[in-house]
């Protein structure tokens, strides 16, 4: 097999001995390693964040599995070593649904961006928030459509410049942690790529949370979200992040709309709790139904 | 028990070192270790990779503390930092 | 919750094709249904709810088509048996994700109750417009089993039937039932359980580091696992290899795809099964499917009496199409009449098979009306004029149609 033969070429460089393991071998399938994605992109970041949140969590990873939808971070699912799956475009929130209803005892992860969840994927997204299925969703936010080239996304901010919007985006964006917060999510929170710490705290917590979690990950866009608007690399974008976000821990989620290269409001914003979709599905069962 | 100063005998506060791992060949030369270091112990060099990239090196090593935020910040897993040994630190 | 109704209600029962099907659901150890509501499918939700905490079967309502196929894909990985329920419209939600199943090679079952359409059509009357829709409605190649029940008795036996070919093959299987089966209410039988083949799924039993997801055995099927169960697969719907990783090559697509037809067209002539009778000495053949066979028997018997040599074939299986069949049919046969409630779908197929031995007539109920036996006596009757083998498919106008 080809693929195999260029895998089996790339497991670890030869100027490292091999004793020394990458700490994060046993959650990163490293025979896929290096990935597809561009220099300065924070995707990266964000699942060494996610590998270090799922080890502080301390949850069994056997009884964990992750669920891709498509686009760059979408890709994600094939890089992280657990029962991953990478479906179709948006509706990974419904497969998630599926396999957390059949086995309640599993603990699903959706992790993609932001063209997948909240565009294509926008209706699993509002349903299953309020329905409130125990996962938790990561949806990486750089504000457009990377693997495809640059098109405009939901996410992207008023009159920034994509290749299918090139006099300026003309519709407003979305404010994800506002539309999680309406439908009825238990743990919402959102951190750019720069708080590494903070992001890594708050996968933690949302982890061991039963109910439906969101945490909107802000990344910078190299190739596409920066350049075509005169931004820098992915560099300058965090050191704009470093300038600009400011930490307001449940805030109302109203007012964390982002505009173009304006402030960003990070933090966690929602942290209550609702009965799960499982738990009202068993009350109700055994409410109703008479031994 | 409150110490109104420093007893005699008291344990000076010690600070760690850290041993830098980098795999040169994953690296995409993006930057962020070299930027966030706390300590300023990294820097681009001047050697690439074999897809054109400059990696970092480390200028600084016995600066150190094992804090981990390279490891962290880094999008590619192709740096990261283990225990050297538990230093004691001079101020 | 547990009660004393077991899963399996051994006995005759005279149930509604609708709830046969959820019947026969249970029989084959299926426990999951997510389904969109729609006419003229509503009953079998209604009664896999009354059923489901004496079987302790989950349900979910979904949002719509599109997720309650994704979901029950997921759920299909946890292992359990897991099925969606759906009519027309439903059907061209769910394509995207047909694709998705055959890709992953995920066991799962879909019904589709079909209704008079194109678009919202008339939700209470009965059609057979999807048929090629459910095989080639998806993009790209992949070949599909499609069943085609036309009595309460054959909703309960193919959907078990259904559920075995799905575990066998590891490949998603639809049922294109209509309106006037789904409501026909008649006579079933359910053996004891001992007696029900059900076909249990082709697990993994290797080391966990050893699983390879799509490796596939002399049948060209591949062993499933569990999420859950230390295996760490990673499974895709890029073209991919052995292990589930994206590989787009051209080598690899053929290495993909080739086998996802082949493992079903290998096993076509078991698959394709077919219920002929009164064909050894035939002049005129009737081949049907589904609602419209019930008339096609009627027509044949009648016309039996009256002296005409006529015999018929009614297809359970629609996809893969038994061409063999039709062929060595055409080449017996003086005409081949096919009754559909459509304008024109398998006639296609028997057409393409006949390889113009045998004249094809097509009898028409577009307007979704269950024909009375008379009608097609009297097109039995024009055919027998026929003197010689004609090109393409011939169409009668009939003075006996009501209306």
């Amino acid at each position: 097999m080809e693929s195999k033969e260029m895998a089996e070429k790339n497991v670890l460089p030869k100027d490292v001995p091999t004793m020394d393991v990458h700490p994060m071998d046993d959650v990163l399938r490293m025979d896929r390693i290096p990935h597809i994605w561009c220099p300065g992109c924070g995707i990266g970041t964000a699942v060494t964040a996610f590998a270090e949140g799922l080890k502080k969590a301390e949850i069994d990873l056997q009884k964990t599995c992750i669920v891709s939808g498509i686009g760059c971070t979408g890709r994600v699912a094939g890089y992280v070593k657990l029962d991953s799956f990478h479906t179709t475009h948006g509706r990974g929130i419904a497969f998630a649904t599926g396999i957390q209803v059949a086995n309640p005892d599993l603990k699903v992860i959706v992790f993609s961006g932001d063209g997948d969840i909240m565009s294509i994927g926008g209706n699993h997204f509002i349903h299953a928030a309020r329905r409130n299925v125990n996962m938790l969703v990561i949806c990486v936010n750089n504000f457009i459509y990377a693997m495809t080239g640059g098109q405009v996304a939901p996410t992207t901010p008023h009159a920034a410049y994509a290749t299918t919007s090139p006099f300026g985006a003309v519709e407003p964006p979305f404010n994800i942690p506002y539309i999680a917060d309406s439908s009825g999510a238990v743990y919402v929170a959102r951190w750019t790529v720069l708080q590494v710490r903070r992001l890594t705290d708050s996968i933690a917590e949302a982890l061991k949370k039963p109910g439906f979690s969101v945490i909107e990950v802000i990344s910078p866009c190299a190739m596409y979200y920066s350049r075509i608007n005169r931004l820098g690399d992915g560099l300058d974008m965090m050191k704009f992040y470093h300038d600009n976000t400011e930490i307001r821990h449940g805030e109302d989620t109203k007012n964390l709309d982002i505009g173009f290269q304006t402030k960003i409001i990070v933090g966690k914003f929602v942290d209550r709790e609702r009965p799960t979709y499982m738990d009202s599905y068993n009350k109700w069962l055994s409410g109703t139904v008479k031994d | 028990m409150k110490y109104w100063g420093k007893p005699f005998g008291k344990e000076l506060p010690k600070t760690p070192t850290g041993e830098i791992h980098i795999l040169k060949e994953r690296c995409k030369g993006c930057g962020f270790c070299v930027e966030y270091c706390p300590k300023d112990v990294l820097e681009l060099s001047d050697e690439y990779n074999s897809k054109g990239y400059h990696p970092p090196q480390a200028i600084n090593k016995d600066n150190c503390v094992n804090c981990g935020l390279c490891g962290m910040i880094c999008p590619e897993f192709a740096i990261w930092t283990t225990l050297k040994e538990e230093a004691v630190h001079e101020n | 919750m547990k009660t004393n109704t077991p899963a399996i209600l051994t006995g005759t029962h005279t149930l509604s094709g609708n709830e046969a099907c959820i019947e026969g659901a249970f029989a084959a150890g299926c426990r999951f249904l997510a389904a969109y509501p729609i006419m003229p499918a509503l009953e079998t939700i209604d009664r896999y709810l009354q059923r489901s905490s004496e079987v302790d079967a989950t349900f979910i309502q979904m949002e719509d088509e599109i997720s309650a196929l994704a979901a029950v894909i997921g759920a299909s990985w946890t292992g359990k048996k897991s099925m969606t329920i759906t009519s027309g419209p439903g059907l061209s939600n769910m394509m995207e994700h047909l694709g998705l199943s055959v890709m992953l090679e995920t066991p799962c079952v879909i019904i589709d109750v079909q209704r008079a359409g194109p678009s919202i059509g008339i939700p209470n009357r009965p059609g057979q417009g999807d048929v090629m829709q459910a095989r080639w409605g998806s993009h790209g190649d992949y070949e599909l089993i499609v069943l085609s029940p036309s009595s309460p008795q054959e909703m309960f036996d193919f959907t078990i039937k259904a559920f075995n070919f799905s575990e066998k093959y590891r490949s998603p299987v639809l049922i294109m039932a209509d309106e006037y089966v789904a409501h026909q209410k008649g006579e079933v039988k359910i053996q004891p359980a001992n007696k029900i083949k059900i076909e249990p799924r082709k697990y993994f039993k290797g080391e966990k580091d050893k699983y390879l997801p799509f490796k596939r055995d002399k049948n060209f099927v591949p062993r499933m696992v569990d999420i859950g169960e230390n295996y760490k697969f990673h499974v895709t719907g890029l073209t991919h290899d052995d292990r589930g990783y994206p590989v787009m090559t051209e080598k690899c697509q053929e290495y993909n795809v080739h086998p996802l037809l082949w493992k079903i067209l290998n096993d076509r002539d078991e698959i394709a099964e077919f219920k002929e009778s009164n064909t050894d000495d035939a002049e005129i053949v009737i081949i049907s499917y589904g609602a419209s066979s019930n008339t096609a028997q009627k027509a044949m018997k009648q016309a039996r009496e009256l002296g005409i040599k006529v015999g018929s074939l009614k297809l359970d299986t629609v996809w893969p199409f038994p061409d063999k069949k039709i062929t060595e049919l055409a080449e017996k046969v003086k005409t081949l009449i096919v009754p559909e409630i459509n304008y024109g779908q398998i006639v296609l197929e028997v057409e393409r098979c006949s390889y113009g031995q045998a004249n094809v007539v097509f009898v028409s109920h577009g307007e979704t009306e269950i024909d009375n036996p008379d009608n097609l006596i009297s097109i039995i009757k024009q055919s027998q004029k026929e003197k010689q083998v004609k090109k393409g498919i011939i169409e009668y106008r009939n003075e006996t149609r009501r209306g």
